[in-house]
């Protein structure tokens, strides 16, 4: 096809010039609101971004020798990958969980298993983010029981709980009570927070997930700050003011292909939100006006064909995260699409972020490529549209009426279509895949020591609880799942009852059975 | 199209139920968290000719087998039963000797499938 046939579009099919040229583009600098330049004035002049590589397999033993591993290696932040039983809130002994036990992150049934989680690693000094949803304010009981352990004080504790429902219902999927119960959930680790653990962030509002599930950048963009409409919303609705709780809100976005269009979405995320916290809800506090986030090179980028090529596509992607002003990074691993990271791949997705802290020089100045015309317009271009559909879900009477209605769902399986439609098509090429396919580098060709996950964890697992059940205060457990409940039932903030249940050793099926029993559980209604 | 074990990532089992109806075929799309036993008896129920069974959790090789042999306990032996999803091709080599037709593996393209069901089954 011929250059001028061509249409050329980002990857989320947003029409680009073929050159840009100087136009009205007057941003603040850096550290000055709307902080589109970034949120400091001297970014990472003053203190790198933490890297955090998102890690757990298997048992708690094996997941916390990575942790040291990692650490030793000059990671500077936890991030903590759960199995599909924990997210799902299942003990590992559970039918459910057959077959599932450690395959996709470490099994935590109980604050025995968080305790081996973290054996050594002292949590007043360690940043610790975990990557946990529906069951998320269990886990956090049992993070803030093992600090307790190690007499930290909880003020002292830094981190961030994922705990970002509404995600799931538009895009992760690992939902377990109905909406309006599980923003109850939510509202209450946000209240707890507030009061006692100023520097851990309660809540990490997530585009990555609904990138992965196959959005554009702007539909990635929009849903995730009008998610944080929602959670202040609720926490206002609580009696919270607005700055006491708005500043510990977080943020996680993906960083996929399309490098400028990255950097552009994230610096549009931050201006949108200054507005958003200042014009929408009056807050003060400089801090609530300031988009911190989190980003996560594209998982769905990466290509089980020459497993070789993902180390450059994550570079570059990570690349964008650090133009985009990121507080906080994980790189994935090579082998990704066969299997949990290696620890030899994880290793180059470290050393990957290193290389570009300490040998690219993109790290000296604020916002680097501000005042190229292509990004200024692409930011400016990607705060219009994310607006409009922040008011369309506006309109629609918020986001838990549009996931109800199925918006952004739908909106989200037709781009994912048409995405992989273009490469059906081959009007979009993916290297290794439609187009510079290789015989000879085939995964078996090129061999990867790949990590292998089988069942004996899970074995070992159910044999832990097992012994668990048998030597704990049963009573006192039936004690405090009751009095879970009744605050469940209630209005009553159920952090302090959750901190009983699992000091009590109280498993995580126990607790969420307790509130399933509440709360009920929501089934969705696929959408094609 | 089923969504078996605790795996709740559906891009690809939607974005392939929609190629094959575009393609042609009647498609009944079960939603996520499906056991084996909710699996085959909804085949069962709407008399389908294929299974697809997406699952990129790593718990194939205790679902898979599974609902291959409750086909057999319900003489339903004649439904096909094709994979996709991270599946590691020693596994996949397993499945295939138990009797699953195809594997798809990351990659595969919507057309290659398409192809595959209608070139295996009767219309």
């Amino acid at each position: 096809m011929k250059t001028a046939d061509r249409e050329f579009t980002t990857i989320s099919g947003v029409p680009v010039e073929p050159v840009y040229a100087p136009g009205d583009f007057q941003n603040p600098a850096p550290g000055e609101f709307p902080y589109t330049r970034g949120i400091h004035r001297d970014m990472y002049r003053g203190k790198l971004w933490t890297m955090r590589q998102f890690s757990g397999f298997a048992t708690p033993e094996e997941t916390n020798l990575r942790y040291h591993y990692l650490l030793a290696q000059g990671q500077t932040g936890l991030s903590v990958a759960f199995d599909l039983p924990t997210l799902m809130g299942y003990d590992a002994d559970h039918a459910l969980s057959e077959g599932e036990v450690g395959k996709c992150g470490a099994p935590i049934s109980s604050l025995e298993d968080m305790e081996i989680l973290f054996r050594g690693i002292p949590l007043g000094d360690v940043s610790v983010s975990m990557t946990i949803n529906s069951p998320a304010s269990v886990l956090w009981a049992m993070y803030l029981a093992v600090a307790e352990q190690q007499n930290v004080p909880w003020a002292r504790l830094s981190g961030t709980l994922q705990n970002d429902i509404l995600k799931e219902y538009i895009a992760q999927k690992e939902y377990i009570y109905p909406p309006r119960a599980s923003m109850r959930l939510v509202t209450d680790t946000i209240e707890f927070g507030a009061l006692h653990t100023p520097k851990f962030n309660p809540v990490s509002i997530s585009g990555y997930h609904i990138r992965e599930a196959g959005s554009t950048a702007v539909q990635e963009l929009a849903f995730t700050l009008r998610d944080g409409i929602e959670y202040v919303d609720w926490a206002l609705e609580r009696g919270l003011a607005i700055d006491d709780f708005a500043p510990r809100l977080s943020f996680f976005f993906n960083a996929h292909s399309d490098f400028f269009e990255e950097i552009a979405k994230y610096r549009a995320a931050r201006k949108i939100w200054a507005h958003v916290m200042r014009e929408r809800y009056g807050a003060q506090s400089e801090r609530s006006l300031k988009l911190r986030f989190h980003a996560q090179t594209a998982g769905c980028s990466l290509t089980w064909q020459q497993p070789y090529n993902n180390v450059v596509r994550t570079a570059l992607q990570a690349m964008a995260a650090v133009l985009g002003g990121a507080q906080s990074l994980h790189t994935n691993s090579l082998d990704e699409a066969y299997a949990l990271p290696g620890e030899h791949a994880v290793t180059i997705a470290l050393r990957t972020q290193q290389v570009l802290a300490y040998e690219s020089g993109v790290t000296n100045v604020a916002d680097p490529l501000g005042g190229s015309y292509f990004l200024e317009k692409l930011t400016l271009d990607s705060e219009s549209a994310a607006n409009d559909y922040i008011r369309r879900i506006d309109e629609m009477g918020g986001m838990i009426a549009a996931i109800e209605a199925g918006f952004p769902q739908t909106e989200i399986a037709s781009a994912s279509y048409r995405y992989q439609r273009e490469i059906e098509s081959g009007a979009r090429t993916i290297v290794g895949v439609n187009r510079f396919q290789s015989a000879v580098f085939q995964s078996d060709a090129e061999p990867i020591e790949l990590l292998h996950v089988d069942e004996a964890g899970g074995r070992r697992q159910t044999a832990k609880l097992a012994a668990l059940r048998a030597r704990r205060d049963n009573g006192n457990v039936q004690k405090t799942l009751d009095a879970l409940r009744r605050a469940a039932e209630g209005t009553q903030n159920t952090m302090p009852l959750l901190l009983d249940a699992v000091r009590a050793y109280a498993t995580l099926g126990e607790i969420c059975d307790a509130l399933r029993g509440v709360f009920g559980t929501y089934r969705e209604t696929p959408h094609i | 199209m089923a969504k078996p074990g605790l795996d709740g990532h559906d891009r690809g089992a939607k974005v392939i139920a929609r190629a094959l109806r575009d393609a042609g075929m009647e498609v009944i799309y079960t939603g996520l968290r499906q056991t084996p036993e909710m699996i085959v008896n909804a085949a069962l129920q709407e008399d389908v000719q294929v299974i697809g069974l997406s699952i990129l959790s790593g718990a194939h090789n205790a679902i898979v087998p599974r609902v291959l042999e409750l086909l057999r306990e319900k003489e339903m032996t004649d439904v096909m039963v094709i994979v996709g999803g991270i599946v590691p091709d020693e596994d996949a080599a397993a499945l295939k000797r138990l009797g699953v037709a195809a594997v798809f593996q990351p990659g595969a393209s919507l057309d290659a499938i398409v192809t595959f069901i209608k070139g295996a089954v009767p219309a």
